[in-house]
């Protein structure tokens, strides 16, 4: 299979529009003849739900939380960018474009990107109508700063915890439809497969977490918005019910995953304390703005901060990359750190750790300003490690934050399965090897807002639908896999929990397919997970019943997914024999230790098709073409 | 720093809502004080599993005091005794060696119990239905800095924006009100001019929703704002009452 991206043709600009133009339109009257399937409530979820119903197609959106409210969008801290040039600090769309395809370190489709850059400007218009209280300057005009990577302020931001507000304002415009009848809601229920009739995408198997019924749904599309698989690692900055069982089985239903190797890894997170951890706290990168990242210049001193002149400090970013310092993108932040702790210059406890300091910054502005800007994270640092920085340095270290990687779309953000459409952190589409701060609030919202409304028309008035409703065979089928699935967990009655093996798998990914790889160890990973998912199915222990609420059945499918796309990830890392972004291997460097990107060899995407249980997945293959870039090596210097 | 602490934990055991529901014992040995409150229902959770008896059902999801799944009585207070918490940012640090804690669910009759310590809470979603929005379609928004707003007036919003919806008010307050959460997000629109065409609509529906869905109203206790993890001020419920108050009197709504 030929993978078609469906770029519209027409210079760069003017594809959108002339896309616009040429896309067939679905008459008013006929809208509510139409039902969509939404999975997720994020920003992407939600602001599609919202969006389609206000067009008049009929909605039905699925969380697995108990309200909509919770997707984890909500805890986005930084912000939003948009390419206003408010500032007159001289951005522009294809300015904006330009950063997050470098960022992305040349591993996104410019098509899609620039029409991301595009949208920005809407986006906020949108937020600001819905009542988000962004933050103002003195004249009541909007305020913006500046967010890691970028050398200009186009960030909005609403303190710190932006992503709240963006995620309340799509989910009160979701309310807003459920109230006028156009969406019908079920939160508390877990998709766990996708149905397939006529090739085309045409409902989904769900389980009700209260009562454990499996319940079927029938539509003319779905669309999946349920977010990345970084807690494929256990630990990670993602809510706990984050998970890729929804993407994931949608590829096993022939959807194909793209990239699943890059991984964000962020650079500003408090660092592990303990065994018993069940999840990593981010710390906005905003406060690399003020913050100063530093470790001591001698290996192995255990001296308190505040007894280590300056002198003896290392402000490693300042001296490497003396014109972003602090501010570089995050895979480069995050290597460098663990670069530090690796030559045993790390500090704390674990010596998995380096400072981020703010003595500099309250002296220059006063601890009231740096309070106003960073008031809550500082106090989230506080009750978690129980320390305060305005007192005492901060301790961060990287920990896996977003995923890259998701599944393959083209310009509509159609899958390769008819019918099936990917927004947010669940495609691959616009970030490439890696993620440029306030970017992925940016990217869930345009697919939801501004993307979707226009392409799921086309698709809808250029196919053939024929009538498959709950009873069709196909909904069967894919009910007693479902089944089946359930039966096997809870039958297996072995000696470790859930989590246990949850834990291990974690950990092979962190030490061998984390921040660096290298091809040895990856090898080793997929051995060692495929030993662990044999242990699992043999020795797992989930109590309680399937009719029932039991959050460890909900946990162990969960696991069981990742127990197979932890070895896709493998797979798709050993294949890509080059360093790009996020994904750095070690035989790939330059001699300054930064990725060493092939252009010549894989300056493209990988799209993985699911071959059957135990077999080896089909690669295949989207080139990139690059028409208004010059491919470059990255320099933060 | 980081010592080990047993407690004696009571935790409220209710299989399903017709279940009567009762607490139960457990005790708990080589709590680390820098875990969370929840990651010690972890331990206790994976203990339970391994002797073969069902784990404690609670809600929680990201862990980080934002996205208020999470939240149960702790010795009589909503998310426990720490000021501006959630409970899963309340780390163990904050209890004694020996301590006995008693877990509960919120307990309202509009939040009735599912399992343990889960209640359903949607009835805060149907309130957010009755107007706890603005209307504006996607597409129809006008330039953004169209719209001035004076900083001062975006900071007292965003004061009130910053509601979890996670109902501790609601447990805390003898009356079980909903009136600390329905002013937060009435303010929030108020004190903004995108929200003031549909403000007095929406005080009315949305005060209207809170009583139909049962909870209870305010009587000044202040319990709300002592337990609210994010610190919402009542100042928020005077806003409300005036706003309640010109709409019923003065709007073509009432």
């Amino acid at each position: 299979m030929r993978l078609d991206a469906k770029i519209p043709a027409g210079p760069l600009p003017q594809k959108w529009d002339l896309y616009r133009f040429e896309t067939k339109l679905v008459n008013p009257a006929n809208k509510r003849k139409y039902d969509i399937i939404v999975v997720g409530t994020g920003l992407a979820g939600a602001s599609a739900s919202a969006s389609l119903a206000e067009l008049g197609y009929n909605v039905k959106t699925f969380c697995i939380q108990d309200s909509p409210r919770r997707a984890h969008s909500i805890a986005a801290q930084g912000g939003i960018n948009a390419a206003k040039n408010y500032p007159n600090d001289g951005d522009s769309v294809f300015r904006l474009f330009y950063d997050t395809i470098k960022g992305g370190d040349f591993r996104a489709r410019e098509a899609n990107v620039y029409r991301l850059a595009q949208v920005s400007n809407a986006i906020i218009d949108q937020c600001v109508a819905q009542g988000i209280p962004f933050a103002r300057e003195y004249g009541g005009l909007l305020a913006n700063r500046s967010f890691g990577g970028a050398q200009l302020s186009r960030t909005f931001y609403a303190r710190g915890q932006t992503g709240q507000q963006l995620l309340l304002g799509a989910y009160s415009a979701l309310m807003r439809q459920v109230a006028a009848g156009k969406v019908n809601m079920f939160p508390r229920r877990e998709m766990l497969d996708i149905v397939v009739a006529n090739g085309q995408a045409r409902g989904i198997v769900t389980r009700n977490l209260v009562s454990g019924e499996i319940e079927r749904h029938a539509a003319h599309a779905v669309l999946l918005c349920t977010g990345g698989y970084g807690n494929v690692y256990f630990l990670s900055t993602n809510a706990k019910a984050c998970n890729v069982t929804a993407t994931y089985r949608a590829y096993k239903r022939g959807a194909f995953f793209a990239n699943p190797c890059f991984t964000q890894i962020h650079p500003t997170c408090i660092p592990v304390h303990g065994s018993y951890q069940s999840k990593l706290t981010l710390m906005s990168e905003s406060l690399r703005n003020d913050g100063r990242v530093w470790v001591p210049k001698n290996a192995g001193d255990k001296r308190p901060p505040s007894q280590i002149p300056e002198s003896e400090r290392d402000y490693f970013l300042e001296r490497k990359y003396p014109s972003f310092g602090n501010l570089v993108p995050r895979d480069v932040a995050s290597r460098n750190s663990k670069e530090q702790c690796d030559q045993g210059k790390g500090v704390g406890a674990t010596g998995l750790a380096v400072y981020l300091d703010f003595a500099d910054a309250i002296t220059r502005d006063g601890r009231a300003s740096i309070e106003k800007k960073y008031g809550n994270l500082f106090q989230m640092y506080d009750k978690i490690s129980g320390q305060d920085p305005y007192q005492t340095p901060m301790m961060i270290y990287p920990a896996v934050h977003y995923t890259m990687g998701g599944l393959w779309v083209d310009y509509n953000l159609m899958s390769t399965l008819d019918g099936l459409f990917v927004l947010g952190e669940a495609n691959f589409s616009d970030h490439g090897a890696n993620r440029l701060g306030a970017s992925a609030l940016m990217q869930g919202l345009a697919d939801g807002y501004c993307v979707i409304p226009y392409t799921i028309g086309g698709y809808l008035a250029g196919s053939r639908f024929e009538g498959v409703g709950t009873d069709h065979a196909a909904f069967a089928d894919t009910e007693r896999k479902v089944r089946d699935q359930i039966q096997k967990l809870l039958s297996v009655r072995g000696k470790r929990t859930v989590d246990d093996f949850h834990r291990q798998l974690g950990l092979i990914l962190w030490d061998h397919c984390g921040m660096s790889r290298n091809n040895a160890g990856l090898e080793k990973a997929r051995t060692l997970i495929q030993e662990l998912r044999e242990e699992f199915w043999k020795n797992v222990l989930v109590p309680g019943t399937e009719s029932d609420f039991n959050q460890s059945l909900e946990k162990a499918g969960r696991v069981a997914d990742f127990l197979e796309f932890g070895e896709l990830m493998v797979i798709d890392a050993l294949a890509r024999q080059e360093s790009c972004g996020g994904h750095f291997n070690e035989a790939y460097q330059t001699e300054e230790n930064e990725a060493r990107r092939d252009d010549a060899n894989f300056c493209h995407v990988a799209a993985w098709e699911f071959a059957g249980d135990g077999k080896d997945p089909n690669f295949h293959k989207e080139p990139l073409v690059f028409e208004n870039v010059h491919l470059s090596q990255r320099s933060y210097k | 720093m980081s010592t080990s602490i047993s407690l004696t934990l009571k935790i409220w055991r209710q299989s399903n809502p017709a279940d009567k529901g009762r607490f139960k014992n457990y005790t708990v040995k080589d709590i680390s004080t820098d875990m969370s409150f929840l990651e010690m229902l972890d331990v206790v959770n994976e203990q339970l599993t391994l002797a073969g008896e069902e784990p404690v059902a609670f809600d929680h999801d990201c862990r980080e005091g934002i996205c208020g799944s999470c939240g149960t009585m702790v010795n009589g207070r909503a998310h426990g005794q720490l000021k501006g918490t959630t409970l899963c940012q309340l780390h163990m640090r904050h209890f004694k060696d020996g301590d006995t804690i008693v877990i509960e669910p919120f307990r309202a009759r509009a939040f009735p119990v599912i399992k343990d310590l889960v209640v359903d809470r949607s009835a805060f979603d149907r309130i957010i239905q009755a107007g706890g929005f603005i209307s504006v379609n996607t597409g129809s928004a006008p330039e953004a800095n169209t719209l001035l707003v004076p900083p001062h007036n975006a900071e007292k919003a965003m004061d009130a924006a910053a509601c979890i919806g996670c109902g501790g008010c609601v447990a805390a307050c003898p009356n079980a009100s909903a009136m600390l959460f329905v002013s937060a997000k009435v303010s929030q629109f108020a004190l903004l001019p995108q929200g003031r065409p549909e403000a007095a609509r929406r005080a009315l529906g949305m005060v209207r929703s809170m009583d139909t869905c049962g909870f209870g109203n305010c009587s000044n206790h202040r319990e709300c704002e002592k337990s609210c993890p994010k610190e919402i001020a009542i100042v928020n419920i005077a806003r409300l009452n005036r706003e309640y108050v010109k709409a019923s009197f003065a709007s073509p709504e009432s």
